[in-house]
């Protein structure tokens, strides 16, 4: 696994949870879970590891996260003043939304003109890196161990030495005229 | 912290993709000392892992480098963008070397044609080498997108590349590097032919700029980085030299000339301006495994339509129906199939008919879900050259986010109206060709999230004619400081339409022997070596000469 550069508390956590699960959402991981929407089948970014990405060295988001674990719950704040919505008290405001709200609200902070747009973009792609690259672990240990994304996408699997081979990649077969100006090298002309 | 005294060489030459490698071989084995500086690792054969790790290979040898609205996609290791990329080598359409741009005037120089360049591209295609592949090697990827532009009354092209057939396996794995040395990297030929010829090649030091030596030559100043966090400087140093070929890459090479401005003097204006991310765009195709059966008549042979996304070797088919001299231009394009790994090749693809967000979410999940049916098509257009390069960061070509391959640089790019244009054009051939009886849906990557990528950028430092709107002569050389050549992608003055490794190659073999003459003027003993590059099969690296 990759090292931990920040130590977060748990309503850290549960808030950068809630904005990976809200980028690709997955099932609760249990009865009592508050981060996880349980918007989706299947493990989504969260259990696929995106806040072990998120806080890893070598990630270089983690002098940024506790800024935007701040920024985020301010803005969940603020979307729900205006949107009329009471937060509950007892988890992060971000987590608090729901998930059409907290999806609403991730729309707003990454479309374009947004001045924050780069942070939360980045924000972002670490989770959907979780999901479907699983790179807080080496890719053959995150198949061996089912990670989610990789498993759900249907990545396929390696040789026993941990590498790729397709020995079965072609039709073999003519599938369309070639251009008319081809030249002998294969070129156009 | 080191700091070596000043050394010195002949030449010295920045960077080491194809814009570096080949006047580092050709210059070398004419007789110069010459010497590579290239700012990533030195990785081989057996480091190029199948892993997608933050670390792993993936990482190490590739850069994101974040613009405002250009993002670019590129090499960072010894052999450049020759080791990531996946290595379709067609040569540029005659018509594209008479492009007038925005500009409304030649973009390319008077002696440079299709007919000129023919011999170069010949050199090259010698050295690495460059096969046409037939449609036995068309994986089913490519083989989808040819049936289905047959389907739509369309031609298809299997795309000459530089692999070796047989020990290709077909992994997919090539932006990481070849394990199987099947890619023919520079790895394999001009590198490793350089340094039998002395050549140095110097890893982890990357240029920060030039300045005058004390006896009119250059020093070219440069730190060493850490090998795993590219963040940390390890140490700086000098190297004199006669002669300076400057192959950083079109997003490096502008920013270590702008940052060399203090010392040499002012730039050329195009130093930095008229950069080009190749008409660039991609979309992705979700197939109907069922339509793909029923309508084009595919079998795998196990019972399975297509489901091939991750299978093959990049891009191995192209629709060049769009490469027609009498389209005017800004409407010219080629379509490639082409696969893009995880990660960077997911994230801005969107959900046909959303209800919600395009690009993420749970129904982006649910694409997400079908990845092994997905199809991606890449546009390589005639874009407007609309980039310009901002002040250079502190150090390097951007400032560095991650301890490798994300970075955040200060190129900005605002695409025209008639880049636009070029785009919609080919967003609606591609869906006209895969949307056709239910084939597929298709939806271009957004473009709201980062703005524009390339993974070929170019025309940031130009050859032509015109000093106003090119930073170099059509010998390469940079106007109003002799002695430095710019050799690389931004030396190409506007987008190809197709794949640009090939041009770049050889246009770097067309400038050598001006290269050549400008040495001897400044009194470097070389002479101009036509012989090819003894060819390797392994990209271990090679052994240092003895005395060199």
């Amino acid at each position: 696994m990759l090292d931990i550069a920040i130590d977060l508390d748990a309503a850290q956590v549960m808030t950068l949870e809630a904005y990976a699960d809200t980028i690709i959402p997955g099932e609760r991981r249990g009865p009592q879970d508050r981060a996880v929407a349980g918007a989706a089948e299947g493990g989504g970014a969260v259990a696929s590891g995106a806040v072990d990405l998120m806080v890893s060295v070598e990630g270089g988001l983690a002098g940024l996260l506790e800024t935007l674990v701040d920024g985020l719950n301010d803005h969940a704040i603020g979307y729900a003043a205006r949107t009329g919505h009471h937060l509950d008290d007892g988890v992060p405001p971000f987590v608090a939304l729901s998930f059409a709200d907290r999806t609403a609200l991730t729309a707003e902070l990454t479309a374009p003109g947004h001045a924050e747009q780069d942070l939360w973009v980045s924000l972002a792609m670490f989770s959907v890196m979780a999901w479907d690259t699983g790179a807080a672990d080496h890719t053959t240990n995150a198949l061996a161990a089912g990670h989610p994304g990789l498993t759900q996408m249907g990545f396929g699997r390696p040789n026993p030495d941990g590498l790729w081979r397709f020995p079965e990649f072609s039709y073999r077969r003519v599938l369309a005229p070639l251009h008319p100006h081809t030249t002998p090298s294969g070129d156009p002309a | 912290m080191t700091s070596n005294p000043s050394d010195s060489a002949d030449i010295v030459v920045i960077g080491s993709g194809f814009g570096g490698s080949i006047p580092a071989y050709r210059l070398a084995a004419g007789g110069a000392k010459v010497v590579v500086l290239e700012r990533g690792p030195w990785l081989t054969g057996q480091d190029f892992d199948h892993d997608l790790k933050f670390g792993s290979a993936s990482t190490r040898i590739f850069e994101f480098t974040m613009g405002d609205g250009m993002n670019v996609l590129g090499g960072n290791c010894v052999g450049g963008g020759s080791v990531v990329y996946f290595a379709a080598m067609p040569r540029a359409p005659r018509f594209t070397f008479d492009r007038q741009g925005l500009l409304g005037r030649p973009l390319w120089p008077g002696s440079v044609d299709r007919a000129a360049l023919d011999p170069w591209y010949d050199l090259v295609a010698e050295a690495l080498p460059i096969t046409r592949n037939d449609w036995d090697d068309v994986t089913f990827s490519g083989g989808l997108f040819a049936a289905a532009c047959a389907h739509a009354g369309r031609t298809a092209n299997p795309v000459p590349a530089a692999i070796d057939r047989d020990s290709c396996t077909n992994c997919n794995w090539m932006m990481s590097g070849c394990r199987f040395d099947a890619k023919r990297s520079l790895l394999l030929n001009y590198i490793p032919a350089a340094v039998s010829h002395g050549a140095q090649v110097r890893p982890l030091h990357e240029v920060q700029y030039i300045a005058r030596s004390d006896d009119g030559g250059y020093r070219v100043h440069y730190n060493t980085v850490d090998p795993i966090d590219y963040r940390v400087v390890t140490g700086s140093g000098t190297i004199d030299c006669r002669v300076v070929v400057v192959a950083a890459g079109a997003a490096a090479t502008p920013v270590i000339l702008q940052r060399s401005q203090d010392e040499l003097g002012p730039m050329p204006e195009a130093v930095g301006r008229y950069f080009s991310g190749n008409g660039e765009r991609l979309n992705t195709a979700i197939v109907d495994e069922n339509k793909a059966r029923a309508v084009l008549g595919l079998d795998r042979g196990d019972g399975v339509a297509y489901e091939g996304y991750q299978i093959g070797k990049g891009p191995v088919c192209a629709s060049w129906d769009r490469l027609d001299a009498n389209l005017p231009e800004f409407s010219r394009h080629s379509l490639e199939q082409l696969y893009f790994p995880p990660g960077f090749g997911t994230i801005l693809a969107q959900v046909p008919d959303a209800t919600g967000p395009t690009w993420f979410g749970a129904e982006k999940k649910e694409i997400l879900r079908r990845w092994r049916s997905w199809l991606t098509i890449f546009i390589m257009s005639e874009d407007g050259n609309e980039g310009v390069f901002g002040p250079p960061p502190p150090t390097g070509n951007a400032e560095r986010i991650s301890q490798q391959m994300l970075s955040r640089g200060a190129l900005r790019y605002r695409p025209s109206p008639e880049t636009r244009a070029g785009w919609a054009r080919a967003d609606a051939d591609i869906r006209d060709i895969l949307e056709r009886d239910g084939l597929a849906r298709v939806m271009p990557w957004t473009d709201e999230v980062i703005g524009a990528y390339t993974v070929h950028p170019l025309a940031s430092c130009r050859i032509g004619d015109d000093p106003a709107t090119s930073a170099l002569d059509d010998r390469h050389e940079l106007r109003g400081h002799p002695g430095i050549f710019v050799t690389d992608g931004s030396a190409v003055p506007a987008g190809l339409t197709v794949n640009p490794a090939f041009t770049i190659a050889a246009l770097a073999e067309r400038a050598v022997p001006g290269i050549v003459k400008s040495a001897l003027d400044r009194g470097v003993r070389v002479r101009y070596e036509a012989a090819p590059p003894a060819s390797a099969t392994s990209s271990s690296r090679p052994a240092i000469p003895v005395g060199a």
